[in-house]
């Protein structure tokens, strides 16, 4: 479940980095990060299935519950981390601005 | 376990190559710069490899970081020493070490396999002449 949240959210920021007329809004910051996090959890997956079987794919309703619940925290997590990048990188100098505004 | 260690450690790796490689290609570029009348007319078809290596770089740092935090979701990393709860039984940490050999290599196999069919791809795609603007219709 984590790493199917992981997948829609690298899938949906891929598509906006696709759409983006400028980098200004660092689109491909979120891009890696879900995608690299999706790889690496399909790793995991590759291990689980070897180890469990077709039983990998049949979890528990709580299991499921907690791995969504974590693939949710993850995105936001992910996302955070683009949000804070954004900020300091300050492409259009929008934060920049505001600062010099209220130091005025 | 511990596995997100093994794509932290690639990351540390690969982020110094890059470091390492876009100094070379600055030096490189300004030799270039001295012969300007015949770079002037070439057209950049490649990707430069700091760039590519820094798109590694990005994906594992990004992966590391989202699996770090999944670790401290299920409690096998804590914000105290050593940090790894697994570390504080020898059984554990064999079975940690075990995990990392296995699951963490093949996780930073993938990330970089992945990564080379993409630079492969990226490299062909920049080959392509530039598309013809698209019109609108009429």
């Amino acid at each position: 479940m984590t790493l199917l949240i992981c997948v829609f959210a690298a899938i949906l920021f891929t598509f906006k980095w696709y759409q983006r007329k400028d980098d200004s809004m660092l689109l491909g910051v979120p891009c890696v990060c879900f995608w690299g996090a999706s790889l690496m959890w399909l790793g995991d997956a590759i291990f689980g299935y070897a180890e469990d079987g077709a039983a990998f794919f049949e979890p528990e309703a709580a299991e499921m519950l907690n791995d969504a619940y974590l693939g949710l925290s993850v995105v936001a997590l992910g996302m955070i981390l683009w949000l804070v990048i954004l900020l300091i990188k300050d492409p259009k100098g929008i934060v920049k601005a505001s600062l010099k505004k209220k130091a005025e | 376990m511990a596995c997100f260690l093994v794509t932290a450690a690639e990351a540390i790796v690969v982020t110094a190559a890059a470091k390492i490689v876009k100094k070379n290609e600055r030096s490189a570029e300004s030799l270039k710069l001295e012969k300007k009348a015949e770079t002037e007319t070439t057209h950049e078809n490649k990707l430069p490899w700091s760039r590519k290596l820094m798109i590694l770089a990005s994906l594992l740092w990004g992966g590391a970081f989202l699996l770090c935090y999944e670790h401290i979701w299920h409690g096998e990393v804590v914000p105290f020493f050593p940090f790894l709860t697994a570390m504080n039984d020898p059984g554990d940490t064999a079975e940690m070490l075990h995990e990392m050999s296995t699951v963490g290599v093949t996780m930073a196999l993938i990330v970089t396999v992945v990564w080379a069919i993409m630079m492969f791809a990226a490299d062909k795609i920049m080959a392509r002449p530039d598309p013809e603007p698209v019109e609108a219709a009429a």
